[in-house]
């Protein structure tokens, strides 16, 4: 037991030091820090890789873009291409870092929306274009709703890469939650490593929720079947 | 009304599934498509809502070309139920049924008001209106798709297999349902099947096409079953294309005899082996043997006038006396066919 009781001490320690809890090496501005690095990452990941996904998939043009973007996700080390990047751009901005986080939140993202489009049935494209409905209101009114759980599997995969990864990036200088283990290895201060261990991973669930939670919320319960066959009455919505 | 002038459609892999094809869907008739698999069906039914262009001919609309109109306004206008009823997972029924009146830019509370009326007219419980399609049987979500076919009331009506994916007995209501509908809207439709049963029970108009996409012969059910152009309509047909005839030949002309019918109590004519024992109310009770005048046995009966001479075939065949009980709409007896009338009705028919 005594591993536990000296574990459960070290994060007493760290989290029981009010220095922890102020400036710019406190847990509010690491955390801040943190959701900053990974949001820019994703949301720039997103602005390039759902259109281009969206777009390949509903015209099925320039599917290599797919194949090539699949597998340089799986031949590239990120680690090294971060270093890389550091090296060559230095570490005077943050960008040395974004760049190489966007590059590997991307693949997901577009690999998923791709396939989520790709993947609606042919009928049902064939059936929206029936109905007059013109090849944007087809994407956009029926393929974007019914891909839905894909896309947003791509996003949620991307996003916890990227919020490991940003963990990683505490190596070049920058800041977020890393720097609590890289920091506390160096100086041998262990209540930080593992504090900062704990954060890390919290972080990592929380978003792991909020993605949960948008799905939730944003896929028709029509494509999730999350519904039981009982309804209420269409009546309450007719009286609207 | 549609007309197709010597349409032909070449695929880019060069195969030709329609090939100078030219025939006529007259306003407000079910006009049926049928023929073996890969003869031109489905190609012929997209072709006129654009959802393929034909290679050569044109397809007019009322005489305009529909080659001249944008595909998505055009397709507003026109009905198209397809085989997996198509309909859309992630919007409720009333949503769904609502699609083109949306398109059209209605106002949203018009528009699933005009739904719920549709829902009701194809025989869908309100109810339903509040699922999404995962919730309804195959049955229900085909009855949604002819719903939202008919939303924007469009003046036509495309079918492609519209009932091939559901059980006999739901096709058989579904196909009813269609001709009450019919009966009321007067659309023009041009209705898709590679089932002959259900071409001629649908089709005021039968279009047979043959493989390569050319039409062997178009005719109404009755001229078809009886006057086939060719051996291949005839092999198309089936083996009991004579029996299948007698379901376009009338009742009214049949001699019925209405002394074999005897009210409560009272005994059979002289040398019958079997009369007809009436209730109160002058409906069938059964049919009496002549030496066992406590025995009562099954009877068949047809609407006289409204059912066709293969009811009344039926209606012999399924009781011992072989005899036919006529009855009017509300079920009473007006007299029987017998063996000897049927026989003299087929003969006619045969003839005809
Ligand atoms: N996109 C296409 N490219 C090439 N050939 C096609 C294409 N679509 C259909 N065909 C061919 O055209 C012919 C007619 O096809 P079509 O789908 O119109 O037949 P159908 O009568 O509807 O058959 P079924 O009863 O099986 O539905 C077939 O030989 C088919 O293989
Ligand atoms: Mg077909």
């Amino acid at each position: 037991m005594s591993w536990l009781t000296s574990f459960l001490g070290w994060l007493g320690e760290f989290f029981g030091d009010p220095a922890n809890w102020s400036g710019p090496g406190g847990i509010p501005a690491r955390l801040t820090e943190h959701l900053e690095f990974s949001a820019l990452a994703l949301a720039l990941a997103v602005l390039v890789a759902v259109p281009v996904g969206l777009a390949i998939g509903h015209t099925g043009r320039g599917q290599l873009v797919v194949v090539v973007a699949a597998n340089l996700a799986r031949a590239l080390p990120t680690l090294g291409v971060l270093v890389l990047f550091v090296l060559l751009l230095g570490t005077s901005s943050i960008w040395p870092v974004i760049i190489p986080l966007v590059l590997l939140a991307v693949p997901p993202i577009l690999v998923n929306t791709y396939e989520g489009i790709r993947g609606v049935e042919p009928e049902l494209r064939d059936a929206a274009y029936g109905m007059g409905l013109r090849g944007g209101q087809v994407l956009g009114q029926v393929l974007v709703p019914v891909a839905l759980p894909l896309i947003l599997l791509g996003l949620r995969l991307s996003a916890i890469q990227v919020v490991a990864t940003t963990t990683v990036a505490a190596y070049t200088g920058l800041g977020g939650l890393g720097r609590y283990v890289i920091d506390g290895f160096a100086t041998k201060d262990y209540s930080s490593v593992v504090g900062g261990s704990v954060l890390i991973v919290a972080f990592a669930l929380v978003v792991q929720a909020a993605f949960t939670l948008v799905q939730r919320v944003t896929v028709s319960p029509g494509v999730s079947r999350r519904l039981k066959v009982r309804q209420p009455p269409a009546r309450k919505e007719n009286s609207r | 009304m549609i007309t197709f002038d010597e349409v032909t459609k070449r695929y880019p892999d060069g195969t030709v599934a329609v090939d100078r094809l030219s025939l006529e869907a007259p306003t407000g008739e079910i006009t049926v498509l049928v023929g073996p698999s890969g003869c031109g069906k489905t190609t012929s039914l997209r072709m006129i809502n654009r959802m393929i262009d034909a290679s050569e001919g044109r397809i007019l609309l009322d005489g305009v070309p529909v080659e001249g109109i944008d595909p998505p306004t055009l397709r507003r206008g026109i009905g198209y139920v397809i085989q997996q009823a198509g309909l859309f997972p992630h919007r409720k029924i009333v949503d769904n049924v609502a699609t083109v009146p949306y398109l059209l830019g209605w106002d949203r509370r018009k528009a699933r008001d005009r739904a719920m009326e549709l829902l009701e007219r194809v025989g869908l419980d309100p109810s339903l209106a509040g699922r999404y399609p995962f919730q309804l049987s195959g049955g229900q979500q085909q009855r949604v798709g002819v719903a939202r076919a008919l939303a924007a009331d469009p003046p036509v009506l495309l079918m492609d297999e519209p009932f091939s994916a559901v059980d006999p007995i739901v096709r058989t209501s579904l196909q009813d349902e269609l001709l009450r509908l019919q009966a009321e809207l007067n659309k023009t439709i041009v209705f898709v099947t590679h089932d002959i049963d259900e071409a001629i029970k649908l089709g005021d108009r039968v279009a047979v096409l043959r493989v390569g996409g050319t039409l062997a012969q178009l005719a109404d059910p009755k001229t078809l079953l009886s006057r086939p152009a060719d051996d291949f309509v005839r092999e198309f047909l089936g083996h009991d294309r004579g029996i299948r005839r007698l379901q376009f030949v009338p009742t009214s002309g049949l001699e019925l005899r209405t002394d074999l019918a005897v009210a409560p109590g009272a005994s059979g004519p002289d040398g019958e082996p079997w009369h007809l024992a009436l209730t109160p109310e002058g409906r069938p009770a059964g049919w009496v043997p002549r030496d066992e005048p406590e025995r009562l046995e099954r009877y068949g009966t047809f609407v006289l006038g409204r059912d066709s001479l293969r009811s009344a075939l039926d209606a012999a065949l399924l009781s011992p006396s072989g005899c036919a009980v006529a009855v009017d709409g509300d079920g009473k007896v007006v007299g029987v066919a017998t063996r000897d009338a049927l026989d003299r009705a087929l003969a006619e028919a045969a003839d005809g």
